[in-house]
């Protein structure tokens, strides 16, 4: 794994700026579930673990939502 | 330190550089430009801060900036830009951030002249911008008043967070006279509360938002505990030949002078006339006006302006006397002959039988 | 935070910025007044500065700005931020003073403001969130409105002819001596973001440096109020405003002539 990202459901309101711009498409609206906000808010989809930590969708998040990890060499 | 000549608006200017202020921002205009060209030439001498804002839009916005940054700061303008400033007095009011505004009246309404009037009393003493809430307004009569006027000021809206204003008239601000400045005093220390940089401890906020009905009414409580406490400790009239008046004229500023000399003369007639000069126009020395009501025949208010501060009057003694009033207006004074005949006819109508206010006329204008 | 590492090899290389308060924004889904704030922020953390910055807030939609940044912050008047901000920062010489402020308040009410504070070289900095429409107050045109762009005070579309053209404020500003660094930027993606905080960046350091008067203008979405969805919000900006409000760089530190005296 090189890297992945968790949204914080407290502060996503589901606006979906971070879908389009994960070069891998690895993002989704969790139309399953609401947050305590009564929005579906995003989270990320990638049983592949093919997520780079590139921080696009932390770059576009209005909300400052989404924390990057990347793994890094010891 | 020694008496010198003094013009009122060097004066002032110059008492607010000895009381530590730091920051001025104003813009010109007559009848009180002298200041501000006073502190273009002091301030940066002194390494403080001067400014000529664009407007007095942004020179009171000025003053709340630097007041919230904890700085001894003041404007001072005349009628047309205090109206001006309206909005940025509401705002500090609104926030308790300390500052002194020095308003030089002139003849209004509008753009009005540039002659000597006290017709923004009701403006200033009734707050003037939108809200509840109040200003100490002091009113010199003298230079050496405009001095010690201006000290207290500075002490008066640090103490009690709130803009302490020196309502003087053309005549105040252009007129030379006799007067002591004190010595320089240092400079007050940031309070807690100012925006100086959140180091070493928490954030501070100074905003007038209060966006819950409920939290604004209970920040308005507090305001209103604040102006009580005012009120019962902060009152400074003076009271001039009074002991044994039976007419009383009530006066502030120019007016007052004016009236000292009417009341000389008429003295020398025989009349028992006095003058009650109140030195806080707000808080107003009701206490001394209600005792006075109770012993007098008649009161006879003077002022430059329509009849405003008779308002005040009136509601204050509730018909306990008759209140009568003289005025000129428009930028006009009033010389001490005619506010003798004021004196004389107050005093030969007295406390008559069925004598109310209705019975005053409202505003005399000789022929 | 809520949020938990998932696995001990992975590092967090990007988290929620120490200059935000962590208080839930009210700004609308998609509102890039978010992305604005989230590069102050980052920009304020990786200069160190958080302690030594008072921020100067507006009116308009950003009015509770100052809920939302862990600074020293005031609350000005409508229009009237440069003019605190300028007695915040005579006051405070040594302090970093910033404005944040939407197009009614900088370009309409607050011209004269703005105006003046950039000819004084007023040593602040000031982000100038351009969305072509009043949010705040519910979607009225502002002078930053596009020709034809219909909005609740002008419903059959803004008609340059009665109600002007848009105001470029970059361009007008930086012909003031006292301007120091002015350029415009936008939000509409990653790329654009990125050039922004750069930008922001600078703007402090101008400040920082003594040089005068900076300003960011950002180009940014209004989703509510242009009746658009987030990501088309984002098209627009840059299909509609990018050519009206050119990106670009209009004055610059080394043509910088005058700046007020701290």
């Amino acid at each position: 794994m090189k890297g992945t990202v968790k949204v914080d459901d407290a502060l996503c309101k589901g606006c979906a700026l971070c879908i389009p711009v994960c070069p891998k498409g690895l993002l989704r609206i969790a139309t399953e579930r609401f947050n305590a906000r009564g929005v579906h808010p995003a989270e990320l989809d990638d049983p592949a673990e093919l997520c780079t930590g590139c921080e696009m969708c932390a770059v576009a998040c209005p909300e400052a939502a989404i924390t990057v990890y990347r793994a890094v060499k010891a | 330190m020694a008496v010198e000549l003094l013009k009122g608006n060097v004066a002032f200017a110059e008492a607010a550089v000895r009381a530590g202020c730091e920051a001025y921002f104003g813009y010109p205009i007559t009848p009180q430009t002298e200041a501000l060209e006073h502190m273009a030439r002091r301030m940066p001498e002194l390494g403080r801060v001067f400014v000529q804002a664009e407007s007095e839009v942004a020179a009171i916005n000025m003053v709340y900036g630097a007041a919230a940054a904890g700085m001894r700061t003041m404007t001072s303008s005349s009628s047309p830009g205090v109206s001006l400033m309206m909005e940025g007095l509401s705002y500090m009011a609104g926030s308790e951030v300390p500052a002194v505004l020095v308003d030089i009246m002139r003849g209004g309404p509008g753009l009005g002249n540039i002659a000597p009037a006290q017709s923004d009393y009701l403006q200033i003493v009734k707050g003037g911008g939108h809200g509840d809430y109040k200003m100490i307004v002091l009113a010199p009569a003298t230079v050496q008043e405009m001095i010690d006027l201006t000290l207290l000021a500075f002490d008066l809206a640090d103490r009690y967070r709130i803009v302490s204003v020196l309502l003087a008239d053309g005549s105040m601000g252009q007129m030379m006279e006799g007067a002591e400045l004190p010595p320089m005093r240092p400079l007050a220390e940031r309070p807690d509360w100012a925006l100086t940089g959140a180091r070493g401890r928490d954030t501070n906020l100074v905003s007038s938002i209060h966006l819950d009905p409920e939290e604004e009414e209970a920040f308005n409580l507090r305001l209103q505990a604040k102006f009580a406490e005012i009120e019962a400790r902060e009152v400074r009239c003076e009271e001039h030949l009074l002991d044994d008046a039976r007419v009383a004229v009530v006066a502030f500023g120019t007016a007052a002078r004016v009236a000292k000399t009417a009341i000389a003369g008429l003295r020398a007639e025989g009349v028992a006339v006095g003058l009650l000069r109140p030195i806080t126009l707000w808080p107003y020395p009701e206490d001394a006006l209600r005792a006075l009501a109770e012993r007098v025949d008649t009161l006879l208010v003077v002022e430059m302006n329509a009849g405003q501060m008779v308002e005040d009057v009136r509601r204050i003694v509730e018909g306990r006397v008759p209140v009568r009033f003289y005025g000129r207006t428009g930028g006009v004074m009033p010389m001490p002959e005619e506010i003798a005949d004021a004196i004389r006819e107050a005093a030969s109508a007295g406390h008559a039988a069925g004598a109310s206010d209705a019975d005053a006329p409202a505003l005399e204008v000789p022929a | 935070m809520t949020v938990q590492a998932p696995e001990p090899l992975l590092t967090p290389v990007y988290q929620y910025p120490e200059s935000l308060t962590h208080v839930p924004t009210h700004y609308c889904p998609g509102c890039t007044h978010g992305v604005a704030h989230r590069l102050i922020a980052e920009v304020i953390d990786e200069m160190g500065i958080r302690q030594d910055t008072i921020g100067v807030a507006s009116v308009g939609c950003s009015v509770f700005s100052y809920r939302y940044f862990a600074t020293d912050f005031a609350q000005a008047a409508h229009g009237r931020a440069p003019a605190m901000a300028t007695g915040v920062k005579r006051a405070n010489p040594d302090k970093l003073v910033f404005t944040y402020q939407g197009d009614g308040d900088l370009a309409s009410i607050g011209a004269a403001e703005i105006l003046h504070a950039a000819v004084r070289g007023e040593h602040i900095t000031v982000f100038f969130i351009n969305n072509a429409i009043y949010g705040m107050t519910g979607g009225q045109m502002a002078p930053t409105t596009l020709d034809g762009q219909k909005t609740t005070s002008s419903p059959r579309g803004r008609d340059a002819a009665t109600t002007g053209a848009p105001l470029r404020m970059s361009e007008l500003l930086a012909q003031v001596d006292g301007a120091a660094y002015v350029v415009r930027r936008s939000l509409h993606d990653v790329v654009q973001i990125r050039r922004a905080k750069k930008a922001i960046r600078r703007a402090l350091e101008v400040q920082q440096q003594g040089l005068g008067f900076a300003m960011v203008e950002l180009l940014s979405s209004c989703p509510t109020n242009w009746g658009l969805k987030p990501d088309e919000a984002l098209a627009f900006i840059r299909d509609e405003m990018v050519p009206v409000f050119p990106l670009g760089d209009f004055k610059l530190p080394d043509e910088a002539t005058t700046g007020a005296s701290a």
